[in-house]
């Protein structure tokens, strides 16, 4: 390394930035998954429904949001919804909001590959015990469901978990925020983006080391 | 190629192989001979070894102790001061293509029409011109009965017919020994027969066979010698005849009970 | 065209600077798939065949750069490669940051897709004789191609989307043309919408490329 001098001082001392951002892009993660992930099970409903009029539109809208990158959507939102009158979101309830709705997406991807493998000979187990349509929902589909998916749904939890970086872009202060307003104002470059390097990994791993945890509890004997 | 005629060794010499998967030593020092021309039956319960055996013949296990020779030639290791060093895949490969192996589970390539499966030894590995390589594999399509077939994809056929794709794969090679595998245990009921006429047809022309099979009758019928494997050990050796009609131990004996009526 | 202010008559004066915008998303899309999927190749290749120094740290440049967010590699590219003195332009500095995004993810397709064909294809091109090369050559790779194209198709997609974070760093790709025109006329929604359909037309004609090839290798199953 050319006369690089390595200095981190001055990450100590930024040392609770980096934690507070660290824990604003989990926060950020946290709230759109789950809301992402309620809304994608509702359009997985509807894709799997039979009904064209349900199946369509949310196919459509699954294909344009997947489609679109995540940056955009994010400015769009932020910036394009106060032209419509909508003025009530700051930059961290439109960002969740964005992020959910792109989480959405891929979340109902996710649950209708789960919910169309399950073998049928599940689903007509829960028939001759005499089970209501719904009671088939609650007590085999979803919990087979659940257990099919959650390998995928790690690998989109941590996705999405990155893609909270993109939250700096509207001056959201999580970790690569923090790291550049570091870097400006430092010129501590490597030791500014190593860090956040670190911490990303180091919460990417804590979120799949707990999922598979659950994965682990879950597991199922196919 | 060395001719069986320079050596006094038969074509396949088998001396003390041992073999262990971590700490279960599943072959216990096997000796076998197979001379040129002989149809060698392999019979045994399940877990005897009976596979391992013929994956260790064609190397596609390492084994740990003794030696394998074909046509009097140490395959798969050579001895550098005093230790066993496995050869490269290149000489390996070399070997292998003298010996054909036919499988359980046919293991034809997916993306190859019958044709394709069988020319791609021959003009990849024996680097034959495409137009004899073709004349080949229609020639050994033709004789296990699939001329017809020969643009067809593995997925279009009947396990038989896949089957009998896979035998021609392995003989149009003109290889020194065949090795099959319990070729027809995956087969349906009705298809077993097509596959078997033609390993006897097979065995008729000259060919030299190393069959592990439950097809008694088969067995009885066409091999020359049959060999039973007991937990790793070869336990009895000799004419179908003699072998199966007056068995001499009692694990011989409960085990073709199994199969009274067969051939009995 | 219509009055000054409608969309019609802007969008008519942004033409050249959006479709300039356009094609170098294309370009650099293209630049970085055609860079990250070769690299790729021979990570995956080293990750299923190398000894096991080598797999380790392939594993472990892989594991990095699919936890480190995006974002956070082109940043540090940028400013982190100009330390030592390397002159790279911003899209240079983002085509090596998605490449190596891009080859990360590719070797672990690559890996995957070898590793899901089954053994006793190696065994039977052992059987007759074939050396390892030609294995690869002959059996392995053709069946390996076309598990691996779906996951390759997508990727291809993220790449597309992601090349929107090079605008952060100044390069005038689609959205920061897009962003550029809103700067002068003020069609927040219009020009977003303009630009995610533009995006979605990109990304099809990727899908629609990877469907036709998947067509195309659809002559055997397994
Ligand atoms: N790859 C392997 N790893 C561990 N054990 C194996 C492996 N292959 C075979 N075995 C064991 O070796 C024994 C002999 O197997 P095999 O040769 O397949 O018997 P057979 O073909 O006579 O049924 C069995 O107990 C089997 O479980
Ligand atoms: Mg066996």
């Amino acid at each position: 390394m050319i006369d690089y001098q390595f200095n981190f001082d001055v990450i100590w001392r930024n040392w609770d930035n980096f934690l507070g951002a660290l824990g604003m892009g989990l926060g950020l993660a946290a709230a759109s998954l789950t809301l992402g992930a309620i809304l994608g099970l509702g359009l997985a409903a509807a894709r799997i429904s039979g009904k064209r009029w349900l199946d369509r539109p949310v196919w459509l809208y699954v294909e344009l949001v997947r489609n679109t990158p995540l940056l955009l959507l994010i400015f769009f939102v932020y910036f394009g919804l106060p032209e419509i009158g909508i003025y009530v979101l700051d930059k961290y309830h439109s960002f969740i909001l964005t992020l959910t709705l792109y989480a959405a997406a891929y979340m109902c991807e996710v649950f209708r590959a789960g919910l169309t493998s399950i073998p049928n000979g599940y689903l007509e187990a829960g028939k001759a015990i005499g089970l209501r349509p719904a009671q088939r929902a609650r007590y085999v589909m979803l919990p087979m469901m659940f257990r099919i998916t959650l390998p995928a749904m790690s690998n989109n939890f941590i996705s999405l978990f990155k893609d909270t970086s993109l939250a700096a872009a509207i001056a959201v202060p999580e970790l690569t925020f923090t790291a550049r307003q570091v870097n400006a104002n430092t010129f501590r470059v490597v030791e500014a983006w190593l860090t956040a390097s670190i911490l990303y990994l180091a919460a990417a791993y804590l979120i799949a080391w707990a999922l598979r945890r659950v994965e682990r509890r879950y597991a199922m004997i196919r | 190629m060395a001719s069986s005629d320079m050596s006094s060794e038969p074509l396949l010499r088998a001396t003390n192989v041992h073999k262990r998967f971590d700490s279960v030593e599943v072959l216990k020092g096997i000796d076998l001979d197979v001379a040129q021309g002989e149809v060698v039956a392999i019979i045994g319960s399940s877990g005897s070894g009976k596979t391992t055996m013929l994956r260790c013949i064609n190397l596609l296990e390492e084994y740990d102790d003794g030696e394998i020779h074909i046509d009097g030639e140490t395959i798969g290791y050579r001895i550098v001061g005093g230790v066993r060093k496995r050869l490269r895949e290149s000489a390996i490969a070399d070997q292998r293509a003298r010996i054909g192996m036919v499988f359980q589970g046919f293991n034809l390539f997916p993306h190859m029409t019958a044709e394709q499966n069988v020319m791609l030894g021959l003009t990849k590995v024996q680097k034959m011109p495409k137009a004899e390589a073709r004349d080949r594999a229609v020639h050994w399509l033709d004789r296990v009965g699939l001329a017809e077939r020969r643009e067809h994809y593995p997925y279009q056929l009947s396990g038989g017919q896949q089957q009998r794709v896979a035998i021609a794969r392995a003989v149009a090679m003109d290889p020194r020994l065949v090795l099959f595998d319990e070729v027809t245990s995956a087969l349906d009921p009705e298809l077993v027969a097509e596959v078997l006429s033609v390993m006897k047809s097979l065995a008729e022309s000259g060919m030299t066979m190393l069959v592990v099979s439950h097809e008694m009758l088969f067995v009885r019928d066409v091999a020359t010698r049959v060999v039973f494997m007991d937990g790793g050990r070869i336990a009895a050796e000799g004419p179908p005849a003699e072998v199966m009609g007056n068995p001499s131990s009692e694990r011989l004996r409960s085990f073709l009970g199994r199969f009274h009526g067969l051939f009995g | 065209m219509g009055d000054k202010g409608t969309f019609l008559y802007e969008i008519w004066v942004a033409r050249g600077s959006l479709l300039s915008g356009a094609a170098l998303t294309m370009q650099l899309s293209l630049a970085v798939i055609a860079i990250g999927s070769f690299i790729g190749c021979f990570g995956g290749l080293g990750l299923v065949y190398g000894p096991a120094p080598l797999r380790l740290a392939i594993r472990s440049v892989v594991e990095v750069l699919r936890g480190v967010p995006v974002l956070v590699l082109i940043l540090f590219c940028y400013y982190g490669l100009a330390l030592f003195s390397i002159d790279v332009t911003a899209p240079a500095a983002g085509v090596i940051a998605l490449s190596g995004f891009c080859a990360a993810h590719m070797s672990e397709t690559f890996r995957g897709a070898v590793a899901s064909i089954p053994v006793g294809q190696t065994e039977a091109a052992k059987a007759i004789g074939m050396r390892f090369w030609q294995r690869l050559t002959y059996v392995i790779l053709p069946q390996a191609a076309r598990r691996m194209l779906p996951p390759w198709v997508n990727t291809g997609v993220e790449i597309v989307k992601g090349t929107t974070l090079l605008s952060i760093i100044g390069v005038v790709e689609l959205l920061l043309s897009t962003q550029q025109a809103i700067a002068r006329n003020y069609l927040i929604i219009q020009f977003y919408l303009a630009a995610a359909l533009i995006y979605i037309i990109i990304n099809f004609s990727v899908s629609q490329l990877g469907a036709w090839l998947e067509r195309r290798f659809a002559y055997f199953r397994y």
